[in-house]
Parts: structure tokens; C-alpha cells; sequence
């Protein structure tokens, strides 16, 4: 029920927002008044949404993808729609068309990525509270960059109806805010099923973050604290752990041998997912028209030319490789077996402890421009893949600074079990608050 | 085509006639509205749409995997197949690949040889249908094509079979005897334009096998089967090759024709649809009912009303012409099966055929009461065909449609048998008119009374029993002759 409108006039000197809601509508209820930001690859019936590619660029929904229908019903106003990398192929929001997000924290550095423009939004104080899509950390990442709190759902737990795909089997929207209350908050809002997204389980989420972790088993994994990951950062990370169990946790060593292909396994799996979902941007429907005095596919191989930036025409090429006749049992068969390795490695591990703990990025934010190739971005999703490999709920909540910048502690538990994940954030930002 | 052996197989690909389309709840009755009225994100491929299946096409095929002995296998799933074309709005197509929903099974024809042949089944799967273009001028040189989505995500079966036919006939049959237990089961129409479409395998034993694609009618199937057969043949006989390629076939010339060989290098890139669970579905199969299928009515038909083989095979052919035969005698089963398997067999089809209209224009009360004024004597059977014929065009030019003994009386078309001096005076007539035919008879040229029957009938216009005008005619020439 639309109440009143809120008047959204922000300075956005970091470029977070792609469309502003200038004047947004709002409502009654769990979220009455509160203005919430929506990541770009949401659909907004009304509201444009590009994905941040010139592809879509004047694209304008005719429908409310599932979670944007929630918000709205709660009396959310969605105030605007943030930058991301194209597609939500990136770590840092760099690969947006329409130029990077800035992390509010130091002007040189990215925000992370892909949800960086909601990431941004948050830490900057613009909103409140932010919907992200995490399909390898895209949700974590930018949340421990920009020093919020970001959480990816169980696969299933939330709808993605609405939600461009990107990667079906790995995605989920989620919750991102400065806080865990209010993370869990947007998260009674989007969680549940929607019999449009047969994906989706009727798990409904009705908790309030609990602070008492007395008994609590932690699994620390080795992989999360070996090469590539920045000392500065484990000993944060390995302090915070630290934290829980002086709030009643222990912690126990665990290994996840899976962890050595996980992130080919996701590479080969997003990328080919991707060739087939950006197939239908072909200028026919919606978006820059074809040329339609040229053959149909001369049209619309000059469409995607123009229209999709670099790393998006890399992931197509990659992933249409992976797909291909000889190629599939090589690829993406054997991704997905490592894909199953991964779940049952967490399956394994989590039978004996309530949740894993570490560092959710191996490194702080990295200055604009300073991954130039794409191996060496590909490497910084390691820690962040596995979650959406297994489908776990995953969580990023601040643990100090780093160079002066945001470190992120992450929080992995079992499938369904995104209130435990919770609690465990919540305790420890309420132990560091105090 | 008798001499080299022959090898025929089919993919048959028949619109499954639900009320809602396969993904999305859209309607499928879309062929009287404008273009572009059945739709919503889902069919239109809109980004961030997903596809929810539609069980009863699942179930409705599942009812012909059980109709035609399939295995329903214990996890299917369904797979994109990745292609640009743009009458395919999300650049794939929802199919099953390398779990398809059931396999195995059979189908039984009459072979050409006599005997039954039985026609094995490779696989049944569900999948979408594309929309549709619309060519301005020609497809090779129009100006421009148009997109029309409405018929994007029709629920589709496909249906594979083995190359165990021999023959473009045998073809024709597993495609009559496929349409008609379709149809049974009460999940197909074949009356609505564009629900059938067939890729054909035809190779002559020992050469290349060659796929034709495109074929929409029943026979289109023997048409382009034939053609190809002829091809091939010649191909051999200049003891050329045949190529191993995919052609078209051209419906209007009644060809095929080679497909550019671009078109066979498509790497479709299949996977698993990520956006939908994997079918578990082996159980439901118990709780499926048949109904009646085409042979056992065909033997009911036989022992219930005594129809002929030839009669019977015809009458359950189509589901509808069954049901109408059994709505037509059902007052009078005793005294009508017999006139009115006839009627409809022999002669009520032809006339619909020829018309190309349906069976639904023909009203099953007023059959009924045209083949009561043949039996009970009222009209000739010459009348009877005339009556109908009328009938047929009433219906067709939408005019007020008379019952069949207002047609009767209107155009005076009852029979004149009765009248004996009426019948006298006109066959004193044609004897007058005719002398040297009498002569010819007289001498003993048989063919010569055949003419003056002809000539009787006509002048009472075909409303006399020719039986009766032969005797009548005998009769009289021997009585003058004496």
C-alpha cells in the first residue's frame, strides 16, 4: 500500500547508483519508509535496469522480479538501482559500462565487486539497506571491502525471479547493510518461496539475531589461511575467531581438499551458464535494435560486438568453448563433479561443527586499475566460491582494518541453517561494539 | 517400390493440447487473435523470467509413453539447446536431451505385405515450441520478417521411432495410426493448423541416410518420402552417391531440397536447464487409465456392429469419425450400423475431403435421418449423395441449413419406384427415342440396355431404383418384341 513518497536527493560522489528514485514510493509495514537500494540485474517494473551493460541500456521491466514485489508490499522505497560489473562478471565494479563505483573508505580503491554500487550505497550512508546478487562472492566481496555486512542466502532460499541470470545454479540475491540486525531484517522480507522460481524452497526466514554462541563449533580450514592470502589479513581474521571463543565457541581445524579445483569447477560452470543466458540479447526485443536492413545474424553479431564489454565477451567465449561437442565431458561434466566434491567436503565438515570461519577476501581492496589481467582477478574469488559451489549460506561481517582498510570476517554454515550464520555475526559485531 | 529395400524412420512432433502453454500459464488458443496477444515475460524470453513446467503436459505425454508401451524412466531432465534463430526468443530451446522422459515402446501397423509391422520407438520427450516468422514477400528476398510469439512455449511431444518402416505408405500409416491413438488419449488436435510436424530418415539400404525436415501434413510425408526414394534412386542408378545431408521439403512443389551444409554444423551446446528440478515422475505412471485405443475399437466396431475390416479401419481411423459413426446409428443401432458404415466410409469422407472441411460441419441427427430416407426406400442412393452434397454446401456457405427431407422435397427427389405407370411412360418414352439402341439390344448388345437404364434415369433424374428401370426395361422390349 503506497503511503507517501520519500525524497531521495543523494550526493553520489562514488559513483554507486546507475538510476536514482528522486521520488520513491513507500509503504506500510516491516520496512515502511526505509529506503533500499537494488543492484542493477534486479528487475524494477518502471525502472530501468541495464545489468550495467549497453546491451540494456533503456530497458525498462514491465515486471517486479520476486524480492522487488517484497520490498515494495513492506513498505520499502526503493530509492535506486546500483552499479555493478556488467553482468555481474567482475570482483571489483570496474566492469560496469558506465564507469567504476569508487570505494567510499579511499577514493583509489574499488568498492569489490560485483554488487559494488550497493555495497557503496551502504558504507557511504546513502541507504540503509541494499539487495545484492552473490554468484561467487559478489555479495561478500564488496561487503568486506567496503566494511558492511553482506550475506548470500542458502541457493533456494530466496526467489530469483526477476533476478537476470547470470549463473542459475550458483546466484542468489541477498541481504547487505551496516548491521547484522538489519541483514536479517531485509532478509525476513525476501526469504521464501515463490512458486515462480521452481528452485526456490518454502523456507521462510522469521528470526532476530541471537548473540549467544556458548557451545558453538567452529571449523577453521587450512586452505582459508595458506598462500595468496595476505598475512595482514589471516592474523585479522584469525583474531576475530579469537573474539568468538572468548564468547563460548571452540574452534576446530578442518581441511577441504575439494578446495583445489573449486574455483575452475566454478569458472567453467558461471561462464557456461552465461554463454547460453546472453544468448537472447540479440537487439530483436528490447535494448539497442539490430540493424534490420543486414541479415539477422550479420544484426546481431554487430549488436553483441558493440554492445558487451570485454569481460563479458570473454566469459561468452569461454563458456560457449566449454559447452561445445568434445569439449562438455571435458568441462562442464567434470565441473560439476567437482562441483558435488565441494558439497560433500562441506557436507563432511559441517557434521561435525556448526559453521566455518574465514577470511571472506584474501587481500583488502585492491586501487583501481591494479588487476589488469583476468587471472589474477579469476584468483582473488578463491575463499568465496566454495560457499556457492555447495550452496551454503555464507556471511561477511566487518573485523577490523587493514592498512586502513575494511578486512571481512567470513561465516559459512549448512544448507537452511542462514539463521546460525547470523547468530554467529551478530555475537561477534555485538562483541566488538561493546 | 518394389527392388532395393527401403529404410524409413520418424520424429513426429505434435503440440500437446493443453489449455496453458508448457512454461508459463499463457493460453494456447491463440490461432484466431492477433500476433503477440499470448504472452507474458515468461514465453518472451524477458530477462530474469524462469520457466515453471506445466505437469499436465507431462502427464498428458506420459499417457502416450503408456499407450504405446514406453518406459518411463526413473529421473528425466530437461536441457537447453543452444541456437540463435529469431523466432527463438531466449536463443535456446527447453528440451530433453540425454534424459528424455520415457523410452522404448512401439507402435503397430498394417505392413504392406500383409501382417502386422511392428514400428519401434526410440524415445518420447516434452519441449517448447518456438514462435513465428512472418515473411514479408519471400523468405529469401522479402523486405523484412516479423516475429510473432504466441505459439513460443506450446507444449510439443516428440516422438522418435526406429527405421523399421519400408515404405513412404508404411510411413503414412504410422502417422494416421500415431495421429489417431494421439487423439484417443485425448491429448492432441490434429484439426488445428501447424500441430504436426515431421523429420523424416530415408535411406535405400546400403547407401547414405538422408533427413528431410519440414514436413507439416500427413501426406507430405508419402509426398516427400516418394520424391526422395525417386532421387535416391536415379542418384544410384547414374551410379552416383547419395550424400549423407539434411533437405527440405517444399510442401507447394511437392520437393526437397538440400539444406545449405552450414546448417548441419550447428553445435546446440546442450546442458542441463539449471532453472528446473529434475523430473521424478516413474510413479505416476500406475495411476494412468487408459481409454479405448484405435485397434481394440476397430475390433468392437467389428463384433458390436458388424462392420467390415476395411469399414472398421476406416471408422476408427479418426477419433472423430468414430465417435460421429457411434452418435449416427446409436438410435437405431440394428437397423443403421450397416447403411451408415457405408455412408460414412465410402462416401460422406470423400465429399469432406474434397471440400477440405471438417467433420464437425456435419450434424450427426440429420445423418442419421439422411441415411433413414436411403434404407427405408425414400430416396435413391444417386438422392442420397445429392441430399448430402447439399447438406455439405449449406454448411459451407453458412447458409440456412435444411433437414434432409426438406431437401427432399424441395428439389422433388423422392423416389418414383412406386409409380409403375409414370415409370411406364417414361421408359415408352426412351424406347421411342432410342430405336437404334433397341436394335442393338435386340441383337443381342448388352451394353446397349446399360444405356437405356442411363437414359431412364436421367429423365427421372436419378430419383428411380436402376434395378427396377432394368427389369421394367427388359420386360417391356420383350413383351413388344413377341
Amino acid at each position: 500500500m503506497v503511503l507517501s513518497e520519500i525524497e531521495f536527493e543523494p550526493d553520489d560522489r562514488y559513483h554507486a547508483f546507475l538510476t536514482i528514485c528522486r521520488k520513491a514510493p513507500c509503504g506500510d509495514g516491516k520496512l515502511a519508509g526505509i529506503a533500499v537500494a537494488v543492484k542493477d540485474n534486479i528487475s524494477t517494473k518502471g525502472i530501468e535496469t541495464t545489468c550495467a551493460s549497453k546491451i540494456l541500456k533503456g530497458y525498462v521491466p514491465p515486471y517486479d522480479a520476486h524480492v522487488v514485489e517484497l520490498l515494495r508490499q513492506s513498505g520499502a522505497a526503493i530509492s535506486g538501482k546500483t552499479n555493478m560489473d556488467e553482468f555481474g562478471m567482475g570482483t571489483t565494479t570496474e566492469n560496469s559500462a558506465f564507469g567504476p563505483t569508487l570505494n567510499p573508505a579511499d577514493t583509489s580503491r574499488v568498492p569489490g565487486g560485483s554488487s559494488g554500487g550497493s555495497a557503496a550505497a551502504v558504507a557511504a550512508g546513502m541507504v540503509r539497506m541494499a539487495l545484492g546478487t552473490d554468484t561467487g562472492g559478489s555479495i561478500r566481496c564488496p561487503a568486506a571491502f567496503c566494511g558492511i555486512v553482506g550475506l548470500k542466502p542458502t541457493y533456494g532460499r530466496v526467489s530469483r525471479f526477476g533476478l537476470i541470470a547470470y549463473s542459475n545454479s550458483l546466484e542468489q540475491i541477498g541481504p547487505m547493510a551496516n548491521t547484522v540486525s538489519d541483514v536479517s531484517l531485509l532478509m525476513q522480507v525476501i526469504a521464501g518461496h515463490d512458486r515462480r522460481d521452481t528452485t526456490s524452497y518454502n523456507q521462510p526466514y522469521r528470526h532476530t539475531p541471537d548473540a549467544d554462541i556458548r557451545g558453538l563449533k567452529v571449523g577453521i580450514p587450512q586452505e582459508y589461511f595458506g598462500a595468496g592470502v595476505d598475512p595482514t589479513v589471516a592474523e585479522l581474521v584469525k583474531h576475530a575467531i579469537f573474539r568468538l571463543e572468548e564468547l563460548g565457541a571452540t574452534s576446530v581445524p578442518c581441511s577441504i581438499p575439494s578446495m583445489e579445483y573449486a574455483l575452475a569447477a566454478y569458472y567453467v560452470t558461471c561462464t557456461s551458464e552465461a554463454s547460453s543466458n546472453l544468448a537472447r540479447f540479440d537487439g530483436v526485443r528490447y535494448g539497442p535494435a539490430a540493424d534490420t536492413k543486414k541479415s539477422w545474424h550479420d544484426a546481431y553479431r554487430d549488436v553483441r560486438k558493440t554492445n558487451f564489454g570485454t569481460e563479458v565477451r570473454r566469459r561468452i567465449m569461454l563458456g560457449t568453448f566449454a559447452l561445445s561437442s568434445g569439449y562438455y565431458g571435458k568441462y562442464y561434466a567434470k565441473a560439476q563433479v567437482a562441483k558435488e566434491n565441494v558439497k560433500k567436503d562441506f557436507a563432511r565438515i559441517l557434521a561435525d561443527v556448526d559453521v566455518i570461519a574465514g577470511p571472506t577476501m584474501p587481500t583488502i581492496a585492491f586501487t583501481l586499475g591494479e588487476k589488469s589481467d583476468p587471472l589474477s582477478m579469476y584468483l582473488a574469488d578463491i575463499l568465496t566460491v566454495p560457499a556457492n559451489l555447495a550452496g551454503i549460506p555464507a556471511i561477511s561481517v566487518p573485523c577490523g582494518k587493514a592498512d586502513g582498510m575494511p578486512v571481512g570476517l567470513q561465516i559459512m554454515g549448512n544448507h537452511f541453517c542462514d539463521e546460525r550464520v547470523i547468530d554467529v555475526a551478530y555475537a561477534y559485531e555485538q562483541a566488538v561494539v561493546s | 517400390m518394389t527392388g532395393t529395400p527401403v529404410i524409413v524412420g520418424l520424429e513426429v512432433h505434435c503440440q500437446l493440447d493443453t489449455q496453458s502453454k508448457l512454461f508459463c500459464g499463457c493460453s494456447t488458443d491463440y490461432r484466431n487473435d492477433g500476433p503477440n496477444t499470448h504472452v507474458c515475460p515468461v514465453c518472451l524470453g524477458l530477462p530474469g523470467s524462469m520457466p515453471v513446467l506445466n505437469k499436465k503436459a507431462i502427464w498428458y505425454a506420459m499417457r502416450v509413453a503408456k499407450a504405446l508401451s514406453c518406459d518411463v524412466i526413473h529421473e528425466s531432465e530437461f536441457s537447453r539447446k543452444n541456437y540463435f534463430y529469431p523466432d527463438l526468443d531466449k536463443a535456446y530451446q527447453i528440451t530433453q536431451y540425454d534424459k528424455p522422459l520415457a523410452q522404448g515402446g512401439y507402435l503397430e501397423i498394417d505392413g504392406d505385405e500383409g501382417g502386422i509391422r511392428r514400428v519401434r520407438l526410440t524415445r518420447i520427450h516434452v519441449e517448447e515450441d518456438p514462435g513465428r516468422l512472418v515473411h514479408m514477400g519471400n523468405a529469401e528476398r522479402g523486405k523484412y520478417s516479423l516475429v510473432d510469439y504466441n505459439r513460443a512455449g506450446i507444449p510439443l511431444i516428440e516422438i522418435v521411432s526406429e527405421p523399421d518402416m519400408r515404405s513412404p505408405k508404411e510411413a503414412r500409416k504410422f502417422l494416421n495410426k500415431l495421429r489417431a491413438t494421439l487423439e484417443y488419449l485425448g491429448v492432441f488436435d490434429s484439426e488445428k493448423e501447424g500441430s504436426l510436424r515431421v523429420d523424416a530418415n530415408i535411406s535405400i539400404a546400403g547407401s547414405e541416410r538422408v533427413e528431410v525436415k519440414n514436413i507439416t501434413s500427413y501426406k507430405g510425408v508419402e509426398k516427400a518420402l516418394t520424391f526422395e526414394i525417386t532421387r535416391q534412386k536415379n542418384l544410384l542408378r547414374r551410379g552416383l552417391k547419395v550424400e549423407r545431408e539434411t533437405r527440405h521439403f517444399l510442401e507447394a512443389r511437392g520437393i526437397t531440397q538440400s539444406a545449405r551444409s552450414k546448417e548441419q554444423e550447428h553445435d546446440y551446446r546442450y546442458f542441463p536447464e539449471p532453472d528446473l528440478r529434475p523430473l521424478h515422475v516413474q510413479p505416476w505412471v500406475a495411476g494412468i487409465t487408459l481409454p479405448e485405443l484405435p485397434d481394440a475399437r476397430r475390433e468392437r466396431f467389428m463384433a458390436q456392429y458388424g462392420c467390415s475390416m476395411n469399414h472398421a479401419r476406416t471408422l476408427t481411423g479418426e477419433l472423430r469419425i468414430a465417435n460421429f459413426y457411434e452418435t449416427v446409428v446409436a438410435p437405431d443401432p440394428k437397423g443403421l450400423s450397416a447403411p451408415a458404415a457405408t455412408w460414412i466410409a465410402d462416401t460422406l469422407i470423400g465429399e469432406l475431403n474434397y471440400r477440405g472441411i471438417s467433420l464437425d460441419a456435419v450434424d450427426a441427427e440429420r445423418f442419421t435421418a439422411l441415411v433413414r430416407l436411403i434404407k427405408d426406400g425414400t430416396i435413391t442412393d444417386k438422392s442420397g449423395v445429392e441430399v448430402l452434397r447439399v447438406m455439405l454446401d449449406q454448411r459451407m456457405k453458412n447458409e440456412q441449413d435444411e433437414t434432409p427431407s426438406r431437401i427432399v422435397a424441395r428439389l422433388n427427389l423422392a423416389r418414383t419406384a412406386g409409380d409403375a405407370h409414370a415409370l411406364a411412360a417414361v421408359i415408352t418414352e426412351v424406347i421411342a427415342q432410342n430405336s437404334k439402341a433397341v436394335e442393338d439390344y435386340r441383337n443381342g448388345k448388352n451394353g446397349a440396355l446399360n444405356f437405356l437404364v442411363g437414359q431412364a434415369m436421367k429423365k427421372t433424374r436419378g430419383r428411380s431404383d436402376p434395378g427396377e428401370l432394368n427389369r421394367m426395361i427388359t420386360g417391356m422390349l420383350s413383351t413388344r418384341g413377341a
